[in-house]
């Protein structure tokens, strides 16, 4: 049997095509300003990946932010029960899952089978998301994907006093005229975000093993950050920003299982 | 006069206000916060008084979302320190 | 993010009826924000000079700056001012002030004798942050939240807009009205969130002007809902850079219900206007001991 996954991220959307258990296509496309498209390209893309066509896939499940505009998808979930799947897939072991997107992030207590017990979001704020990275990065004018190995450099903890991303970004312009290595400050970012990811992520109490998984997870700097906060090291998927996707395409399995 | 910490940002409304008509000072508020969020300090609403007061300190007004938030469990919730240690009843949370 | 711009003029007053020198008392207050600074005098209790400049780069040469224009042509040097206190964001970097006071309660006795003991609440929207306070008759702050962590209903917020748009700071109210029809708000607060949002507004073909009424009433809405945690009576009063937004102020005085107080002086003074009253009260004191 073959399933898909839709996860219509607000940075990415990405699709996993599921067969009897295992993945056998991914794709990622840009979200942009029409997630309609973006969810049908991405998909489109899946298939031809896959080398397959709509009529071959069984069950569709969709989640994310913009989950209603895959509307090929028969059913959906929410971004907790797909992350909580899709965690316990690759790390059966994982208890505490972290997931850090473009612009929410959550901390979920699973109870190792894949269901949720408890879960805590910051949502609606850049602050605690990816996007507070990618606004430093733009004012470091350097490329988001440097910021992580450019912070592993950093020797020295640098305070960030804003919290607010718009405030950040000027107070990163003043470190910078302060003649501030770009490393420190780049580590003092991750340090912040890290803070408020780790608040959240102590408020659903943290049970090993713990998995990284998201978009925000391939940054090193960050990961860095966080493990320092919270004192544990994490599991991370090599592809973390798929997590969510796979875990629909797993839920859309057990649904056509049921049916 | 009630004073009002904290903020209000997409995600929601994170203040602690302290009553000052209530509160006396006693600093058992202080006393009881893990995370360090509280002092007390000489009213600075009102300078001309100048009366020791609990208040939330600088370091934590823009995150005490952030600050009191281990002390918020999502589930369990067990009440405040601050807030239970206050004899006068003069601490509340708005999240 | 474009530079910092000016958006006010920079200008100083002083009253030609008052001899400072027949005066018991003389006391200053100087409120060095995040964008502009003032200073204000006052001999016995009477408004005799005041300044409103850009904030520089350095808080202890602004405050001075400030302070040295509200004196200019006065004859008056900061010798003769008795009692100086320092407000504002920057309050602690006055170095001539007696003593630093929160700007809160300054902004409260500030439009207590500016608009009269009639006002209850005081809405003072800056450039960094927003603060609702309701004070007594005596100008007493009984109530009070201060949103200086989130930069939306900031100045800062309004200024990402008119950075997005090229639209000068100044002409963002007027423009905010014309549309045909008000559209929904923003539905994002986050300004990181709100500025993508307008963004795709802008592809769709929404005009600049109806994007600015989008971000005028979300703006308007978030300050109300911060009002509403402390309630609003009257009389209330606007104060701060934000209060010359009328594309802001008319449409929060529809969701309030009715209008604000119309300001007799520069709004952007009562920090430091509040900040010379307590320092005439400090003075006060401190002769009696």
């Amino acid at each position: 049997m073959i399933t898909a996954g839709v996860d219509c991220g607000a940075k990415n959307t990405k699709v996993v095509l599921l067969k009897d258990g295992e993945i056998v296509a991914k794709s990622i496309v840009l979200s942009g300003f029409d997630q309609r498209a973006a969810a049908e390209q991405s998909f489109a893309a899946a298939l031809e990946m896959a080398g397959m066509s709509k009529s071959d896939v069984s069950n569709i499940t969709a989640t994310g932010a913009g989950m209603k505009e895959a509307q090929y998808a028969q059913d959906t979930v929410t971004e907790v029960g797909a992350d909580a799947k899709g965690a316990n897939f690759l790390f059966p072991s994982a208890k505490t899952i972290i997931d850090v997107g473009a612009e929410e992030g959550r901390a979920i207590k699973s109870d190792g089978k894949g269901k949720v017990i408890d879960f805590a979001v910051n949502e609606k704020c850049a602050a605690g998301a990816g996007s507070f990275t990618e606004a430093m990065a733009r004012a470091l004018e350097i490329r988001l994907e440097e910021m992580g190995p450019l912070s592993l450099k950093s020797q020295k903890a640098v305070p960030m006093n804003a919290q607010c991303a718009v405030f950040a970004e000027s107070e990163v312009v003043t470190l910078i005229h302060a003649k501030t290595a770009k490393e420190d400050i780049a580590r003092a970012v991750h340090d912040a975000i890290a803070d408020r990811i780790s608040s959240m992520v102590r408020r659903v109490g943290i049970e090993k093993d713990v998995a990284l998984i998201g978009g925000v997870a391939r940054n090193v700097g960050f990961v860095k950050s966080l493990e320092d906060n919270l004192e544990i090291s994490f599991s991370i998927p090599e592809e973390p920003e798929y997590v969510s996707a796979l875990g629909a395409a797993i839920v859309a399995a057990e649904h056509a299982k049921n049916k | 006069m009630l004073a009002n910490y904290g903020y209000k940002d997409g995600s929601g409304e994170y203040f602690i206000t302290v009553d000052t008509e209530k509160c006396n000072g006693c600093g058992d508020c202080v006393e009881a916060c893990p995370a360090k969020v509280l002092e007390v300090i000489e009213d600075q609403y009102d300078p001309i008084e100048g009366d020791m007061i609990a208040s939330v300190t600088d370091a934590h007004r823009k995150k005490i979302k952030y600050s009191c938030g281990p002390g918020k469990p999502v589930s369990n919730r067990p009440p405040l320190p601050c807030m239970a240690a206050c004899a006068q009843d003069a601490i509340t949370h708005s999240w | 993010m474009a530079e910092e711009y000016w958006r006010w003029k920079e200008y100083n007053w002083h009253s030609p009826d008052i001899d400072w020198k027949q005066a018991e008392s003389v006391t200053a207050g100087v409120d060095v924000g995040s964008v502009s600074s003032q200073a204000v005098i006052m001999t016995d209790g009477q408004l005799f000079a005041y300044s409103n400049m850009r904030t520089g780069s350095d808080s202890p040469d602004s405050a001075r700056n400030a302070m040295n224009w509200a004196m200019e042509e006065t004859g008056m040097t900061l010798e003769d001012v008795q009692y100086v206190v320092g407000t504002g964001y920057g309050r602690v970097n006055v170095p001539f002030a007696k003593r630093p006071i929160t700007e809160i309660a300054c902004h409260a006795r500030g439009a207590n004798w500016m608009y009269g003991p009639g006002v209850r609440t005081v809405l003072d929207m800056g450039g960094q942050d927003c603060k609702a306070i309701h004070c007594d008759e005596r100008g007493k702050v009984t109530n009070f939240l201060m949103n200086d962590k989130c930069a939306a209903g900031t100045g800062r917020g309004m200024e990402v807009f008119a950075d997005l748009l090229s639209v000068s700071i100044e002409e963002v109210g007027d423009m905010s009205f014309d549309v045909e029809e008000e559209p929904e708000p923003v539905s994002s607060t986050c300004v990181v969130f709100a500025k993508s949002e307008a963004t795709s507004l802008l592809r769709e073909g929404w005009p600049k002007s109806k994007v600015l009424a989008a971000y005028c009433s979300a703006m308007a809405h978030r300050v109300f809902t911060l009002l509403e945690r402390i309630g609003v009576e009257k009389d209330f009063a606007i104060t701060g850079g934000i209060a010359k937004n009328s594309g802001v102020v008319k449409r929060l005085e529809q969701e309030i219900g009715f209008e604000a107080l119309k300001p007799k002086h520069d709004t952007q003074i009562a920090g430091a206007l509040g900040g010379a009253l307590f320092a005439k009260a400090l003075l006060e004191k401190e002769r009696k001991k």
